[in-house]
């Protein structure tokens, strides 16, 4: 996965502006230095608190990568929402809150981003307006949200698989997810 | 035969190859850095013997010289010559004549490059081991110096002379290794305790020593990605070199704010990566 996404930082995607390309840059950059951290502290570094702040950079910057990209009309508009999402989550996970505001933050800003990285690159394919390869880039948002989800509910006590298990398929799904991106955006 | 893969098995870890590698991927790094017009692969092995040769030698001295440190450090008392599998006399004829060997080459390959990797091994085993190591806990400046060498010499050797490059290459280096150093000697305080050896965290406290280090791993990052920069590497690896330079940033600033053994401990482990993989986008960029 480290190498995957060193071998995407170096080459990055041609004939990009430099907005997308920093984007892009920054996503798999949290990438690279996470499976780092994750082969030198093992696995419970994911129980930080700071892991849900970090993870957040990865589907807002791919996404806000690929807004700039390919929906030219909404890139002010998107940008402001990734800073501010952004912030948000950065807020509410540092004050101590007790209604479901942080959650719902997270939900919103993860489930947009999300659902950009899923659905833009797919629907950009079934239009013909991108190469069919290009949807892998939706692929890999699928996969990385199913790895966020099946942490999410592990840390809030209701496991949908067992820690064992998720921590099993963590590395492969992460090393689908990287490489699903790499052939998406080449194919780009 | 089984007898000597018997002794190659115990002098093995007295080079402490770990160590020895990184500091060998510098030095080959800051001759590939160079982007001598032809490549020679004949250069480039002698230069990598020749380096490896005295790296080790002077590790091996170091071990000797520090045999009764080593014994009383819970980290190192299981070490060959700690624990007596190796005799001092033994350690010592090897780490000499691995030294002699290693200048003797580097000297006949470049005077200039024999002269450096000299003064490595000078700064290593005299300045820091013998005079410095057990006096203050500055000596790891001395240590860094040598640390430099590699480098250094490596870039002189593809170049033919010492340029502003070079030094920043090794002042780099230099900067590095407090976060590597400084991390270690946090992680085992007590084992350096134990053996009455200065170090950062004994002398200073370890809030000024992680601020050390956060100091010191800015400057690293700052040094080598100028560098990067003046060595004219591709957009691509440059990109890469900032994303981890970053990773060590985050993880120096998280160690002064949020000090935890798990984060010294990753901030050490993370240094050598980051060292070795700057190294290899050197290396790379220059193919």
């Amino acid at each position: 996965m480290c190498f995957v996404a060193s071998y995407q930082i170096i080459t990055g995607v041609e004939g990009l502006a430099s907005i997308p390309m920093i984007a892009y840059t920054v996503g798999f950059g949290v990438l690279l230095v996470s499976g780092l951290l994750l082969i030198i502290l093992g696995f419970e570094v994911l129980d930080s608190p700071i892991v849900v702040i970090v993870s957040t950079i990865i589907p807002l910057s791919l996404s806000l990568g690929l807004v700039w990209e390919h929906l030219a009309a909404f890139r002010t508009l998107y940008l402001v929402f990734t800073i501010l999402g952004f912030l948000a989550i950065v807020f509410t996970r540092s004050v101590p809150i007790k209604n479901k505001l942080p959650v719902l933050v997270l939900a919103s800003v993860h489930g947009i981003a999300g659902m950009i990285i899923f659905l833009l690159p797919v629907i950009m394919a079934i239009r013909g307006s991108s190469q069919p390869a290009f949807s892998l880039v939706g692929l890999g948002g699928a996969l990385i949200g199913l790895g966020g989800l099946l942490l999410s509910f592990l840390k809030a006590g209701k496991p949908i698989l067992s820690r064992i298990t998720i921590l099993k398929i963590l590395p492969g799904l992460l090393l689908l997810t990287t490489a699903a991106f790499v052939v998406g955006f080449s194919a780009a | 035969m089984k007898t000597i893969i018997v002794k190659l098995r115990l002098y093995w870890p007295l080079t402490k190859s770990l160590q020895t590698g990184l500091l060998l991927s510098t030095g080959l790094a800051g001759y590939m850095s160079a982007r001598c017009p032809v490549m020679h692969w004949y250069d480039f092995l002698g230069m990598g013997l020749s380096l490896f040769l005295a790296i080790a030698g002077s590790t091996i001295l170091n071990m000797w010289y520090d045999r009764d440190i080593d014994a009383v450090m819970n980290r190192t008392h299981h070490r060959p010559l700690a624990n007596g599998r190796i005799t001092p006399g033994e350690a010592l004829r090897l780490g000499l004549v691995f030294s002699v060997l290693g200048v003797g080459m580097a000297v006949a390959m470049s005077p200039l490059y024999g002269l450096i990797v000299f003064g490595g091994l000078f700064f290593d085993v005299v300045v820091y081991t013998l005079w410095l190591k057990r006096r203050t806990s500055w000596s790891i400046v001395w240590g860094g110096i040598a640390g430099g060498m590699p480098i250094l010499a490596g870039r002189a050797f593809g170049t033919g002379h010492i340029d502003g490059l070079g030094l920043l290459l090794a002042l780099a280096v230099l900067f590095w290794i407090p976060t590597h150093i400084l991390t270690f000697s946090m992680r085992y305080h007590e084992d350096y305790l134990a053996a009455e050896i200065p170090t950062f965290p004994s002398t200073y406290g370890f809030q000024v020593t992680r601020k050390t280090i956060a100091v010191s791993s800015i400057l690293a990052a700052f040094s080598i990605a100028i560098a990067g920069f003046l060595l004219g590497m591709e957009w691509g690896f440059l990109r890469l070199l900032a994303v981890l330079s970053g990773g060590l940033l985050i993880l120096a600033v998280a160690s002064v704010f949020r000090p935890t053994e798990r984060v010294n401990f990753g901030l050490f482990k993370y240094s050598s990566m980051y060292m070795l993989g700057a190294m290899l986008l050197i290396t790379l960029s220059a193919l």
